[in-house]
């Protein structure tokens, strides 16, 4: 089937959501593609807050929260997207607010606000409450609203339709190919301007947050292209992952004065960072974790997770403030965090890297500025870079908000300037191709067998301590996995709603963000921010200030191409030299 | 225990370290889902899957199992896998459910048998996998968004801590669709927005910021609306949020009654 808008939205989360309205605010038509039905997306489990120098509760500036960002990305962050970041934030909280997102409040009204692992106050001096939040479901809240925004904008949607192709022609984007999943029907929509705003690939490991959804699905379609995808090798680990689970207890637990301890019932994050203690950024606190648990100080059955203690606050803290995660524990580790200590432990969370943007959300096409007409990208599966080498705790939702909106802005205008583009012959030739590969193939491969096995080993080869032995071990090993799934075969050979084609697809996809993580990483032989190796310990500016730029080799399957992009290390305003980063 | 050099003086001493678990027997179950291929069958039936799970196991892992590893073939929905993306609403053991918030061991023994089925009121279109858009028809009748004409502060509106409190219940329901296909009434008249529409409408008609509050209770005292309710509790104890919804739904007939100009 063919269908034909001016805007094309991929994704219904945060980023698409906002994109979507503010698309539609520029006079275009339209629609928004999502594998999943609206509300379902990811965002929603996003709890802490949304960070933005309101300064409701003590004086805070854009200029300190853009310092904490590229601190906190250990400089590898892109400076003008941190200043423009932390200044539009500002005037994103306020439109939430004004969209009728349900804050919580201050004894005087206003958005409160709350501390999260950091954020500081005049240049790294001491924490500050910054984050604004909803309870702890700030994200469910994020996206519950700006879905009822879209209902109320009359916005298109396609749910649970799965993009399997983009269509990029002469270096410009002109619609993309989905598959229909309740007809098995492949669609053709024609589009002036494509955004795409898909989420993370937190599924490549097998201890993590995200949802089984999460498979880097556009990532690697843009990688399949030639095209690159930027600092792959920064994947951030949240330090609080319910035990076994991998379910994210919020950082705002440590923001309301949760304390991490290990077996000895210690305060161990003192010893790791002195000045912001329990407060200090995910990677650290992390690694800080990981190490307790390496020299035998980790609690449970397998001594390899680590306490979060609450029984200090008092009752209505925890049960109001803290409600999600209080839930959580109770349902699944049957632990009460107003009298249990819980059992925590890192959980694989968040890309830092992704499809290259500019600052409009332009995808780029390589380290020099070149770029592809047409393509937006916003959101996790995308890389401006605010994050650099290390997300700050809230800078998530606010990545969503502030690109989405950007995106959403510029692809309406660059929409309304042009005419459509034309189709290839047969657009959707690539996706009937492959699957069809998946339903007549007489391999004996299981999907969920390879991915099982690309989780387990991209755990413990390209986890929180990496080190070249292990890694070049893993980019062998993904190549035996993808000839391995070349081989795979679907067994169910329904039309309607054959779910077990579309995990056979993503498995595939997460196939291709594992290889680019892999070859990313052991390629850069330096320790920063959130890729810490045990072979070269030091972050090293004169050889590594620069982001990783890695295509696929169209022409050697299996190889991966190295490219770099210079870091912004200038802002419009204000600029932060890079130094050592204590906290 | 060993647990000597205590270092940091905020250690609450009444708290025990919490019990170490030991290792748990795993558990036999037999899973017995009711199943419809529309392009093979002309009814649902009955098919029963032999499993292994630990007792902690949520029933989402377990159907996982069988998706993954047995009949691969069958259809659910699932996502986030912890009860906040409101995906793989079921009907387990007779009651509504999430999936991802059921554990095994709440729902059977050791060698007992699950029954897992679509939850009911909306057409099945495969498997556990029913037409959602009803339910959405029903959450978009009722104007679920902010409505605010008057221009708004350079910063944010101000809301008192009770206001915003007030919101708390209702704000936090998920559209898994749980409470409203576990209501009889819904059941044999599908022409009744339902518990979830309503605790939407009541999540607006209750913000003391927005200015539609008029419009909304005469969409709410339309005759497929909130005066539908019998307050037969089924929604409440159906759903995974601990929303309570009944009390939800009175509070909409007072404001109606009471609160209408």
């Amino acid at each position: 089937m063919h269908h034909r808008y001016d805007v094309i939205v991929v994704g219904a989360g945060g980023a698409g959501l906002m994109s979507a309205l503010y698309a539609a605010k520029g006079g275009v038509s339209v629609a928004c593609i999502s594998k999943l039905y609206p509300t379902r997306s990811h965002t929603g489990a996003a709890q802490g807050g949304i960070g933005a120098a309101l300064g409701n509760i003590q004086e805070d500036h854009w200029e300190w929260h853009m310092f904490d960002t590229v601190k906190g990305g250990d400089y590898l962050t892109d400076q003008d997207a941190a200043e423009v970041f932390s200044k539009d934030i500002i005037d994103v909280v306020y439109e939430l607010e004004h969209m009728g997102l349900p804050f919580s409040r201050t004894p005087e009204g206003k958005i409160a606000q709350r501390k999260f692992g950091g954020h500081t106050r005049d240049f790294g001096k001491a924490a500050v409450e910054r984050s604004c939040y909803a309870k702890d479901r700030t994200g469910h809240m994020i996206l519950q609203t700006l879905y009822q925004q879209n209902v109320k904008e009359g916005t298109l949607f396609f749910n649970e339709f799965h993009v399997t192709d983009l269509l990029i022609e002469n270096g410009r984007c002109t619609g993309v190919v989905a598959y229909e999943l309740s007809t098995g029907e492949l669609h053709t929509f024609h589009a002036k301007a494509v955004i795409l705003a898909a989420g993370g690939y937190g599924r490549v490991f097998k201890i993590t947050s995200n949802a089984l959804t999460l498979t880097g699905d556009l990532m690697s379609i843009y990688y399949r292209k030639g095209l690159p995808l930027e600092d792959m090798e920064f994947y951030q680990f949240h330090p609080t992952g319910l035990a076994k689970l991998g379910i994210l207890v919020t950082e705002g637990i440590r923001g309301e004065g949760g304390i991490l301890r290990n077996s000895n019932l210690e305060r161990f994050m003192e010893r790791y960072a002195p000045s912001i203690k329990d407060l200090a950024p995910r990677d650290i606190v992390a690694r800080s974790m990981t190490t307790e648990i390496r020299e035998g100080r980790g609690v449970g059955k397998d001594k390899d997770a680590i306490y979060i203690d609450l029984t200090h606050l008092p009752r209505e803290v925890i049960e109001g403030k803290l409600a999600e995660i209080t839930d959580l524990a109770r349902t699944y580790l049957g632990q009460d965090p107003v009298k249990d200590l819980v059992m925590v432990q890192p959980t694989a969370h968040y890309a830092m890297g992704g499809i290259p943007t500019d600052l409009n959300g332009l995808c780029l096409s390589d380290g020099n500025g070149g770029s592809i007409e047409g393509l937006y990208a916003a959101g996790e599966q995308a890389c401006v870079s605010l994050h650099g080498a290390n997300r700050l705790g809230t800078n998530s939702l606010g990545d969503l908000v502030v690109f989405g909106r950007r995106a959403g802005k510029y692809a309406a205008e660059y929409a309304r300037q042009v005419e459509f583009g034309d189709l290839p012959d047969d657009p959707e030739a690539d996706s009937r191709q492959e699957f069809e590969r998946l339903r007549t193939s007489n391999g004996k491969e299981n999907a969920a067998g390879i991915r099982k096995d690309l989780q387990e080993t991209m755990m413990k080869n390209v986890g929180i301590f990496r080190n070249g032995k292990d890694m070049a071990y893993q980019v062998e090993y993904i190549k035996e996995l993808k000839a391995r799934y070349a081989n795979v075969a679907v067994a169910d050979p329904s039309r309607k709603y054959n779910s077990e084609l579309i995990e056979a697809l993503e498995t595939g996809f997460l196939l291709d963000c594992a290889e680019a993580m892999a070859s990313s990483a052991v390629n850069r032989t330096e320790s920063r921010g959130a890729h810490d190796r045990e072979d070269f310990h030091s972050r090293d500016d004169v050889n590594w200030l620069k982001h990783t730029m890695a295509y696929k080799d169209l022409n050697n399957p299996g190889n991966v191409i190295i490219g770099y992009k210079p870091v912004a290390l200038k802002g419009f305003t204000r600029s932060f030299e890079p130094k050592p980063r204590v906290y | 225990m060993t647990q000597t050099p205590v270092t940091d003086s905020a250690v609450n001493p009444q708290v025990a370290a919490a019990p170490v678990a030991v290792d748990v027997p795993m558990m036999r179950l037999h899973v017995k889902i009711l199943r419809f291929n529309p392009e093979t069958d002309k009814k649902a039936h009955w098919v029963t899957y032999d499993m292994e799970a630990q007792p902690g196991d949520r029933m989402v892992d377990v159907l996982n199992e069988i998706k993954w590893y047995k009949e691969t073939g069958l259809a659910f929905r699932r996502s986030c896998q912890h009860g906040i993306c409101g995906s793989d609403a079921m009907l387990i053991n007779g009651r509504n459910r999430l999936a991802c918030k059921t554990l095994v061991r709440d729902v059977a023994k050791d060698g007992g048998t699950v029954t897992v089925e679509p939850i009911r009121g909306l057409k099945v279109e495969k498997d556990l996998l029913v037409d959602m858009e009803p339910f959405f028809d029903a959450y978009r009748a009722i104007m679920p968004y902010f409505i605010h004409p008057t221009p708004f502060p350079a910063k944010e509106q101000y809301q008192s801590e009770a206001n915003a409190e007030k919101m708390a219940h209702s704000s936090n329901c998920i559209l898994c669709a749980c409470c409203t296909t576990s209501c009889p009434i819904f059941w044999v008249n599908g022409s009744y927005i339902g518990p979830a529409a309503l605790v939407q409408a009541h999540r607006f008609i209750f913000d003391t910021r927005d200015e539609a509050k008029q419009q909304r209770l005469g969409v709410v005292n339309q005759n497929t609306g909130v005066w539908r309710c019998r307050t037969a509790y089924n929604c409440t104890e159906a759903c995974p949020r601990g929303i309570p919804i009944t009390q939800l739904i009175e509070e909409v007939k007072r404001e109606v009654m009471f609160g209408q100009s």
